[in-house]
């Protein structure tokens, strides 16, 4: 039975059971109602508005958990019974695969498998693009069969996780309190932001951007970024410890919210941010940029993988739900917040022509762009920072990934906090 | 129970008391043992299941080893090698010791004058409770929005500085207010202050005022009296605060990263930290060694004073 023969079938089965006081045989259309899938990830796409539109348009119930990246993997790692969904990024995916909590999906049961962009497939973009440092999403996208353990390098027709949003991250600065230009990331550690910069504490995407910082200032180059020596790790944390010691920095931040208020209420000008929240910045008036880099963006992709207990009716309801999530509406709520989709070309049907020209082709807005939520964005004539889709994840520098040294970092970075 | 029959009080127990007792001395002791053991039981059962077999999983994990995503039960003892052998570790506990020396210092001036104006110079009852019940109302919100509800009135912009920019009393916003010590000490001071004040009101609400009248009667001064009948007699009281704000503080880790930005560390931190990263056998480790030096330090102080026999 092909997927979309038994949709029409479900839904024919509902208005059936609903007519009929037994019911009995349309067990499954009466249960698709009642089941529930337990999906957690980080708060950028764990949302209600998701959840309400899926039991909307699918009928099911999303039970949805945000969490911090850190939280998330853990979870995904240690409490396997305790989801069926797991919206989690493509390095938390390498970690987290080895303990066998996930199984593999099947493309070809992925309606819009084909359409999805290169980089979750061979790693291109365009065919001419060169892939990035750090733990690239096709690297750890695939392996050889549901129950597969090991990565595979080719496009298998098993997908570890399903791509849903990713994006380029760079620093984001209050172009009010700066007033000149910045165009590299070695500003994070200027002198002039003494007491006024900030970087996110969370060891495994803050030493990137820590590692974008001491190559831009020519301290260190380094052979891989996404996977430095202990050598370059030292050297690296000895910088940024330095620096702390010197109050560069006002404060770190760990969750979403805190890099907001830090940036909104002006207690820092410049520090490593992540695109909504610029975007929540901007909403309350105050001026912010994502700052385009010379050096390139630190990019970062996330996916849904399935919980390896998943099995039976919950498992078609989560097919369902992906073949729903690559469709266009997510892809168009979530890219009108500055993300950007899977399937960009399904979201475009769910964009008006100003949205889609501003946030995909980088050109002048029209009109005045509002969030999802309502909040004005940018008014006519403004253009994205960055440019278009292409310009950005074009300049991808570097994925964030976990290290061969992982724990050695860890302990360094616990040393830096303390330091 | 030993007391009242020795005193021999007159009545009905203690002839029911030598009944039972020789009751028990006929069917041997163990039985009387057995009873109270199975009238404690219940107690025993919980203390067992709640607060001894999570700490002998403590002990246990914390000899296991972890890789990035996985843990494997072992016994090997590098994660207390790496624990003891890191200077960071010794630098973060000496932290942690410093956050709660501080701030035991300063709950306990301000709860000890509290609990003493409450005491001794609100005169009646009413306006005892009264008073003391104010005390509890920022209890009624969650001490996390207690302790965010500063980072506002702290910051560059906040309503401290532009009050103090406004008065003329400084010129430029002074940093030191937030994500600094400073912060972190004062939001534990806020936070943990009524934990003194409680049991030292308690404990001086028991204090008879004819001993305090005796003492002016002899000639003591206000100071002497304080000094000399109040604080002693107090001690209990202060001793359970201590124990109350030291193990709160030196247990806590959300204060610590919000107030600091993150930029401080004390040992709830370095376990936190752990946890996020899935080595819980080294938080395990660091809980189990943060929880000795919390013991030893709670075996000094009460070397000073019995609590038991105090009470």
């Amino acid at each position: 039975m092909t997927k979309h023969s038994r949709r029409s079938v479900l839904k024919g089965g509902a208005a059936f059971a609903a007519g009929s006081t037994l019911g009995a045989p349309m067990i499954w259309a009466q249960n698709i109602k009642d089941v529930t899938l337990r999906q957690f990830g980080t708060g950028v796409s764990n949302l209600n508005e998701v959840a309400e539109k899926v039991k909307e348009d699918l009928g099911f119930t999303l039970e949805m958990t945000a969490l911090d990246s850190d939280s998330v993997t853990q979870r995904a790692a240690t409490q396997p019974n305790s989801f069926d969904i797991a919206d989690i990024e493509y390095w938390i995916c390498k970690k987290v695969w080895p303990t066998g909590n996930l199984q593999a999906m099947d493309t070809s049961k992925i309606k819009n498998y084909d359409k999805i962009v290169g980089i979750f497939r061979d790693g291109k973009l365009t065919p001419e693009s060169t892939i990035a440092q750090g733990t690239a999403p096709h690297s750890v996208g695939f392996v050889d069969g549901t129950g597969g353990t090991e990565f595979v390098a080719n496009e298998s027709g098993w997908m570890t996780l399903i791509p849903t949003i990713y994006n380029a991250d760079t620093l984001g600065i209050r172009p009010d309190l700066i007033e000149r230009s910045i165009t590299n990331w070695s500003e994070l550690l200027n002198p002039e932001f003494k007491g006024k910069a900030s970087i996110l504490d969370i060891s495994s995407i803050g030493i990137m951007d820590m590692a974008m910082v001491c190559e831009s200032m020519g301290e260190i180059t380094y052979a891989d970024k996404g996977n430095m020596t202990r050598e370059e790790i030292d050297k690296t944390i000895a910088i940024f410890t330095e620096a702390k010691q010197n109050g560069q920095f006002r404060a770190f931040w760990k969750s979403f919210d805190e890099s907001v208020n830090l940036m909104a209420s002006g207690e820092v000008v410049i520090q490593s941010m992540w695109s909504p929240a610029i975007t929540a910045v901007k909403a309350q008036g105050i001026p912010c940029v994502y700052q385009p880099l010379e050096e390139g963006y630190r990019s970062w992709g996330g996916g849904i993988g399935l919980s390896a207990a998943l099995e039976g009716l919950e498992r078609d309801a989560a097919y369902e739900y992906i073949n729903w999530y690559l469709d266009g509406w997510v892809g168009g709520f979530l890219m009108r917040q500055g993300y950007y989709s899977a399937v960009p070309e399904t979201s475009k049907n769910f964009m008006s022509e100003n949205e889609w020209g501003y946030w995909f082709e980088g050109k002048e807005a029209t009109d005045v762009i509002t969030s999802p939520f309502g909040d004005p964005l940018a008014q006519a004539g403004d253009v994205r920072d960055g440019g278009s889709f292409y310009d950005r994840m074009g300049a991808v520098a570097c994925w964030n990934a976990v290290m061969d040294e992982n724990q050695y970092m860890v302990r360094k970075w616990n040393e830096f906090i303390a330091a | 129970m030993t007391v009242s029959s020795k005193t021999g009080v007159p009545g009905i127990s203690p002839g029911i008391k030598d009944v039972s007792r020789a009751r028990a001395k006929l069917s041997g002791t163990t039985s009387t043992g057995f009873k109270s053991l199975l009238m404690a039981s219940p107690l025993i059962a919980v203390l067992l299941f709640f607060l001894v077999l999570p700490i002998g999983m403590i002990v246990v994990v914390s000899f296991w080893q972890a890789t990035e995503f996985s843990i494997i039960p072992a016994f090997v003892l590098e994660n207390y090698e790496f624990l003891l052998g890191s200077d960071v570790t010794y630098r973060v506990f000496l932290n942690t010791l410093k956050y709660a020396v501080i701030t035991w210092v300063c709950t306990l001036l301000i709860g000890f004058a509290v609990a003493y104006f409450l005491a001794f110079h609100v005169r009646s009852l009413t306006w005892q409770i009264t008073l003391f019940l104010l005390c509890t109302i920022p209890f009624w919100t969650s001490n996390i929005i207690r302790m965010i509800s500063w980072i506002p009135f702290l910051g560059r912009n906040g309503i401290a500085n532009s009050t103090l920019i406004s008065l003329g009393v400084i010129e430029e916003p002074v940093e030191w207010l937030l994500f600094s010590d400073f912060a972190v000490i004062l939001a534990f001071v806020h936070l943990y202050t009524l934990f003194m004040i409680v049991p030292i009101f308690n404990t001086m609400m028991r204090i008879d005022h004819s001993l305090i009248e005796a003492a002016r009667d002899a000639g003591a001064s206000g100071a002497q009296i304080l000094w000399n009948v109040i604080i002693p007699l107090s001690k209990p009281g202060i001793m359970i605060g201590t124990i109350f704000v030291l193990t709160l503080v030196m247990g806590d880790f959300i204060t610590v990263r919000f107030m600091s930005g993150s930029q401080s560390a004390n040992v709830g931190r370095l376990i936190s930290n752990d946890v996020a990263l899935l080595q819980y056998p080294s938080a395990a480790a660091t809980a189990v060694v943060l929880l000795l030096t919390v013991l030893i330090v709670i075996g000094i102080l009460l070397r000073f004073v019995d609590i038991r026999k105090e009470l």
